[in-house]
């Protein structure tokens, strides 16, 4: 693989023995325009509304060395080890608890993340990780482009492996070519038949890591082989192996330039300061040849670096000619920059032809300025500062979250009782929460009226200001409260009552405020 | 390949719809195939619609589908899954008492979350949606009960209604005094302000408490007891507490007297399955009133 790769790489060798690269380069051109162009095959003739679909072109990325490459592959396998390995990562709670590290549990609606239990109470953490994220996202891209498309998206990270797998099994990109171009060989279906067979294995074995977050992950594995697992699980692992063989393997690059709403987003995002994937024309153009620039160059006249070679064309993931300019398709991978690079050592001329740019700084280039990188903006130090406040007021949420809590509605019909006897009452449902993993108890007192009857429906033991209510660990308890005064009230009274829960063994409260209304 | 009209983007060489928004044109970018391929699959898989489920109207009928689905028969299924799946717990509260279902923190958390639908269904429209009750409705939060707040008196009283005919919790309705000529209009005045006198409640200077009594002792005690407390077996309530059914003024008093009360409320046996009418007897003691 590594010596066709080189000599992929090497414009001149490749003009001289590949018969069809010829036509390559005019499929390639044919892509770099716009899809309704007249030389694009399959496009029917437009009547006066135009054409009513656009065919698509078969993607061949073809393989390539490199740095980004590299940093794609670390990020590959971080990213997926983490997805396939977590479920089965352990972690000790203790008796009540499971001991998985991380754990969506529907059934008995809580989640785990190693030390953390987020209950469905506390679902604004997960507003503050979305707020996260996408500040986080607009920080990216406001440094360094589409970082996320390009490394770190699942669609990007699964069609990264599917391709890997379709290089494996059909060849690389010239090789599958020809092979499209053949018959079908026994050779070729059983290339075929391989491919398609490892990516359903891929897509199988996705859908089945997914369904491991939300059960005990040894355990289902073991009812999943041998068939006993809920239907559900089964249910899952077929959705997910249909859409990650789908998505990763036949859809690729159509998710990212039509149903994926965040180039859309992007464009309205990055700015001329932002680090964008840039074809630096200032330096390629105008491109030509190696010979008639090099024969160009003997003369002493000017010409760009770029030999149009295609070779950033062919790496390319999603089949777009970065040199047209910031594109939606674009996934700012990097790729292209890898390619250009080896072929500029091959022809001695300056690595980073493609690289990491600004607009300003071509710009500043071709008016003789050095250029310019401001990674640190009036921008990018806001979103920094969004993220650094919203992590902190989570951080201090999360460090100072007690482990009790209670809630109290009012009943809204009766707003109140007057009973027989001549006392007022008010009635109160109360929640009483307890996140330890143990069974406690509590003191619940009622304050806020001088002369005031508390009654727990159910409890025969108590009257007067107090209750013990013992709550089961990792458990919440209702009661019915009753309240009740002889004190005389102004009219229309609302007198704020504060119920308060006290552990009896530790002490630790928490309280909430309600009203006790009167006629 | 457009024609004149057309407004061509030279940026991107792709025709326009024609549509500006401050300057900002709208390509006309064709739609992917596979998009146009997944549109005609939509179309034929709601075929497959037509098949399994109801679909087409047809002169007096419509067609029922494959496999007979109907929204309804969908229902009632849900429901008797629902149903075998509390049926454990349903067994459990029909076998137990009163008593021990209230006293159970398990089966009391069942019968109320039974209940509470179960009130608001059949119990809301006199008493109300959290039981306050309304004039002539009595409010099931307080802790005055006209015929017993006993557990078993609760379900006595939902089973079997009040004068609604079956042999249980009959008693008279309240005689027309009034109306009926036996009593003069006089006499109810007075006993009207007797009444309330009994209740603490102040009274008018005019009033006749000498005439009250005497009318009282003659009319009203047989069934309200001569201390005025009143009589659950009779379903006569106590007239010297806070709590006014009809009101506590001259003329709700003197309107009772003279025309004589008889509330009804339907028996529910027969209607509502036992367990039902066990678990709103719990509900309705848990409210805050019920009598131990």
């Amino acid at each position: 693989m590594a010596t066709r790769c080189a000599s992929a790489v090497d414009p001149r060798e490749a003009l001289r023995t590949e018969p069809p690269l010829g036509a390559l380069v005019e499929q390639a051109k044919a892509a770099a325009l716009p899809p309704s162009a007249p030389s694009t095959p399959d496009v029917p003739e437009p009547d006066e509304e135009g054409p009513l679909y656009a065919a698509r072109r078969k993607i061949y990325p073809q393989r390539v060395q490199g740095t980004y490459r590299r940093i794609k592959w670390i990020v590959l396998l971080v990213t997926l080890g983490i997805y396939y390995g977590l479920p089965f990562v352990r972690w000790d709670r203790g008796l009540n608890a499971p001991n998985q590290a991380v754990l969506i549990d529907f059934p008995n609606r809580r989640f785990y993340f190693f030390f953390v239990e987020i209950w469905p109470q506390e679902i604004y953490y997960l507003t503050g990780l979305l707020i996260l994220a996408a500040v986080t996202l607009f920080l990216m891209n406001a440094v360094a482009g589409r970082i996320w498309c390009g490394y770190l998206c699942p669609q990007t990270v699964w069609t990264d492996l599917f391709q890997t797998i379709e290089r494996w099994a059909e060849g690389d990109r010239r090789e599958h070519l020809l092979r499209d171009q053949q018959p079908w060989t026994a050779d070729r279906l059983a290339r075929s038949g391989l491919k398609h067979f490892l990516w359903l294995m891929v897509a199988w074995w996705t859908g089945g890591a997914w369904v491991l977050y939300f059960a005990d992950a040894p355990t289902l594995v073991k009812e999943l082989a041998t068939f006993q697992a809920p239907l559900v699980a089964y249910l899952w692992i077929g959705i997910l192996t249909f859409t990650t063989y789908t998505l990763a393997g036949h859809m690729r690059e159509q998710v990212c330039l039509y149903m994926c709403p965040w180039p859309r987003i992007q464009a309205a995002l990055t700015d001329e300061q932002a680090l964008n994937v840039t074809y630096r024309y200032d330096r390629g153009e105008p491109r030509g040849s190696v010979k008639k620039s090099a024969a160009l160059r003997a003369r002493g006249e000017r010409t760009g670096d770029c030999i149009d070679c295609y070779q950033c064309v062919y790496v390319c993931p999603t089949g777009v000619d970065i040199r047209n300019g910031p594109n939606l398709g674009c996934i700012q991978c990097g790729l292209c920059i890898d390619a250009c690079d080896a072929v500029m050592a091959k022809i001695g001329r300056p690595a980073r032809l493609i690289a990491y740019d600004t607009d300003i700084n071509i710009q500043r280039r071709q008016e003789g300025k050095p250029a310019v990188y401001q990674i640190v903006r009036l921008r990018t130090a806001l979103y920094a500062a969004v993220i650094a406040i919203v992590g902190a007021v989570m951080l201090y949420t999360f460090a100072t979250r007690s482990s009790e809590g209670i809630s109290v509605i009012h009943d809204r019909n009766p707003m109140f009782v007057r009973l027989a006897g001549g006392e007022l009452r008010n009635a109160y449902t109360v929640r009483i929460l307890n996140k330890s993993l143990k069974a406690r108890s509590f003191v619940l007192a009622v304050e806020g009226l001088t002369d005031l009857d508390l009654k727990v429906v159910g409890d025969t033991v108590t009257t007067g200001r107090m209750a013990v209510i013992a709550v089961g660990p990792d458990q919440t308890h209702e009661l019915r409260v009753l309240v009740g005064t002889y004190s005389p009230l102004p009219p229309a009274a609302s007198i704020p009552l504060t119920f308060r829960i006290t552990d009896t063994e530790t002490g630790q409260r928490a309280s909430a405020i309600d009203h006790f209304r009167g006629p | 390949m457009a024609d004149e009209q057309q407004d061509v983007d030279a940026f991107t060489g792709t025709a326009t719809t024609g549509h500006v928004w401050d300057g900002i044109r709208e390509l006309n970018t064709p739609l992917p195939r596979w998009w146009l391929w997944l549109f005609y699959a939509t179309i034929v898989w709601s075929i497959g619609y037509w098949i399994v489920y109801p679909s087409w109207p047809l002169v007096s009928s419509y067609t029922i589908g494959a496999f007979n689905w109907h929204s309804r028969s969908a229902v009632v299924s849900d429901l008797d899954a629902l149903k075998a799946e509390r049926a454990a717990m349903v067994a459990r509260l029909g076998a137990a008492s009163l008593q021990q279902i209230a006293s159970d923190p398990q089966m009391l958390a069942f019968a109320l979350a039974q209940a509470r639908p179960a009130f608001a269904e059949n119990c809301a429209p006199c008493h109300g949606a959290g039981g306050g009750g309304a004039k002539g409705y009595p409010n099931l939060n307080d802790d005055e009960w006209i015929w017993g707040g006993k557990l078993d008196d609760i379900a006595q009283t939902i089973r079997h209604g009040i004068r609604s005919g079956t042999e249980s919790r009959q008693g008279a309705a309240m005689p027309a005094f009034g109306r009926d000529g036996m009593l003069k209009r006089a006499d109810v005045d007075a006993v009207a302000d007797y009444v309330r006198s009994l209740a603490g409640l102040p009274i008018g200077a005019k009033a006749d408490l000498t005439l009250g009594k005497k009318v009282y002792a003659d009319n009203c005690a047989v069934c309200h007891g001569d201390d005025g407390k009143g009589k659950r077996e009779l379903g006569a309530p106590n007239l010297t507490d806070a709590i006014w059914l009809y009101g506590s003024d001259n003329a709700a008093i003197a309107t009772a007297v003279w025309n004589g009360r008889g509330a009804v409320m339907p028996a529910w046996v027969g209607r509502l399955d036992d367990v039902t009418i066990k678990a709103l007897a719990v509900y309705v003691h848990s409210l805050g009133g019920g009598e131990r």
